[in-house]
């Protein structure tokens, strides 16, 4: 349980800081997560809004470029899609629906892996051909965040919409992102990431893949154990460490890719 | 065997809700705002600085609207046409008072909003229209004018031009005009008239603005400007007096 409970401490306290200010008057934080200010001299922006801009021809000031690269250079050390399961605020929808779908006979529909790369480029494509950011008319991503911290109600029909395609999709919006294909990518390069050192002992209880977000990313890694790295190296991987948590051979392990 | 029938068409009902549900989630997702990505006509007034990309610029983060002193931006909100997250003002709730410093620019990470406008007065967020002349008081007839009173730049962006009332045929019109070139858009005037609605509105300026055709010179801005007429002044031909004279009562007699 401790990388879940770590990670919904950091889910937590990132909204926290965020909504500090408008509702205690403390403004640690100014923005939301598609671009922010901290203490008036971090910026951070969203990469994904970021790319968009370029496209639709637009080249964004100093400070939101800043604000991008920190951000990209942050994920390219810790892993990509850390973001998806430590920051989003879309990862606990999807979680908690994932966790009534396990309870329930859903069947096993899903979405295959490589979508939300389509998707990704439909969103290139989107803003270089409408000249707007459009994809952010319909991002979840930065939708709820956003809303949260401004306190738009109305979003609770969009986190109801993300709770229903989670319990009737396996992996839900988590497994379409454009936001998470984007840091998938980085996650390709990062040296941070789960290894299954020992995975000899291995008795195939089948607890990580349950709960594994991707379990694409775990086969190759766990079970071709033949002259193949003992290092899950997909981007897909959202470091999250639920493998890690469930694992009774305590298999699993942070460490470098090398 | 029944059993397995009712278990089949039981399986093939939740398969069909499922997919169903499914589906309705994400045109839900992706139909967010229910709008196309463009404008699509709706009617927005941007913070300052924001030119017509305005929307392929903003990241939608909303520090321009935390920025603002005085709470005039707001965020587009969900299911809104015009760009979910984007921000906007409504004179008619808050104006804008035109700060001197121009958080609003100065919060904007992106440049989505010009960080070389630095002087208020060359603000165009948009411009006054007095779109109900039926129902301005002024119009009526009235001495209202709290618009002209209320706007910053009163005298250059609102004035107020004496007409003959000719119903009355005796009083003064005193007509509230607005002059685009010093109208910054900060939406005072609305915010203040009188009437439960608004007669005179901010409106984007591609929406107010018509245009003059290129070729079209003002002849008396021309001949201001040079100081005297462009072309020779008309002919001076000499006044031609009658030059005939009455045939004499002699010559008519027979």
């Amino acid at each position: 349980m401790k990388y879940l409970l770590l990670r919904r401490l950091s889910q937590l306290m990132i909204l926290t800081v965020f909504l500090l200010g408008p509702l205690a008057g403390i403004w640690l934080v100014q923005g939301s997560m598609a671009g922010s200010m901290t203490l008036e001299v971090l910026p951070l922006t969203d990469p994904l809004v970021l790319l968009q801009t370029f496209f639709t021809g637009h080249s964004p000031s100093a400070t939101a470029l800043a604000g991008g690269v920190i951000v990209l250079g942050f994920y390219l050390l810790v892993g990509g899609r850390v973001f998806c399961s430590w920051v989003c605020p879309i990862n606990m929808i999807n979680d908690g629906a994932g966790w009534i779908r396990q309870r329930t006979s859903m069947g096993d529909g899903s979405l295959g892996t490589t979508l939300r790369y389509w998707l990704l480029g439909f969103v290139g494509i989107l803003a270089f051909t409408t000249g707007v950011t459009g994809w952010e008319d319909s991002n979840p991503v930065n939708i709820v965040s956003r809303s949260l911290v401004f306190l738009h109600w109305q979003v609770i029909w969009v986190i109801l919409s993300l709770f229903l395609f989670g319990i009737l999709l396996k992996g839900g919006w988590c497994r379409i992102c454009p936001t998470g294909a984007l840091y998938s990518l980085l996650g390709y390069l990062s040296p941070l990431k789960v290894r299954s050192s020992n995975r000899e002992t291995c008795d195939h209880c089948n607890a990580c893949y349950q709960v594994c977000p991707e379990p694409q990313v775990l086969v190759t890694p766990l079970k071709n154990s033949a002259g193949s790295s003992p290092v899950i190296l997909s981007g897909q991987c959202t470091n999250c460490g639920r493998c890690i948590d469930v694992c009774h051979k305590n298999i699993f392990k942070f460490g470098s890719r090398f | 065997m029944g059993n397995n029938v009712k278990s089949d068409t039981n399986t093939n009902r939740r398969q069909f809700l499922a997919s169903s549900a499914t589906a309705a989630c994400g045109v839900a997702l992706f139909g967010l705002s229910g709008c196309t990505p463009d404008d699509g006509g709706a009617v927005l007034l941007r913070p300052p600085g924001a030119d017509k990309d305005f929307l392929g610029a903003c990241i939608r983060c909303g520090q321009c609207v935390r920025a603002c002193p005085y709470n005039t931006l707001k965020l587009v909100g969900l299911f809104q046409r015009g760009g979910t997250g984007s921000p906007h003002y409504e004179p008619r709730q808050i104006p804008c008072e035109m700060c001197a410093d121009l958080p609003c620019i100065k919060a904007c990470p992106t440049g989505a909003l010009d960080p070389e406008l630095t002087d208020v007065n060359k603000i165009k967020m948009g411009v006054a229209v007095l779109v109900d002349q039926e129902n301005c008081l002024n119009y009526l007839g009235l001495r209202c004018g709290v618009c002209y009173r209320s706007c910053p730049s009163i005298d250059k962006a609102l004035t107020l031009d004496a007409r003959h009332n000719r119903r009355s045929g005796k009083h003064t019109l005193f007509l509230p005009k607005v002059h685009s070139s010093h109208c910054t858009g900060c939406g005072k005037c609305e915010k203040s008239c009188v009437l439960p609605i608004a007669a005179i509105k901010v409106l984007p300026r591609s929406l107010a603005k018509g245009k003059l055709g290129e070729h079209y010179r003002l002849g008396w801005e021309e001949k201001a400007k040079k100081g005297e007429s462009l072309i020779p002044e008309a002919l001076d031909l000499p006044d031609r007096m009658p030059e005939f004279t009455l045939p004499s009562l002699d010559e008519v007699k027979p």
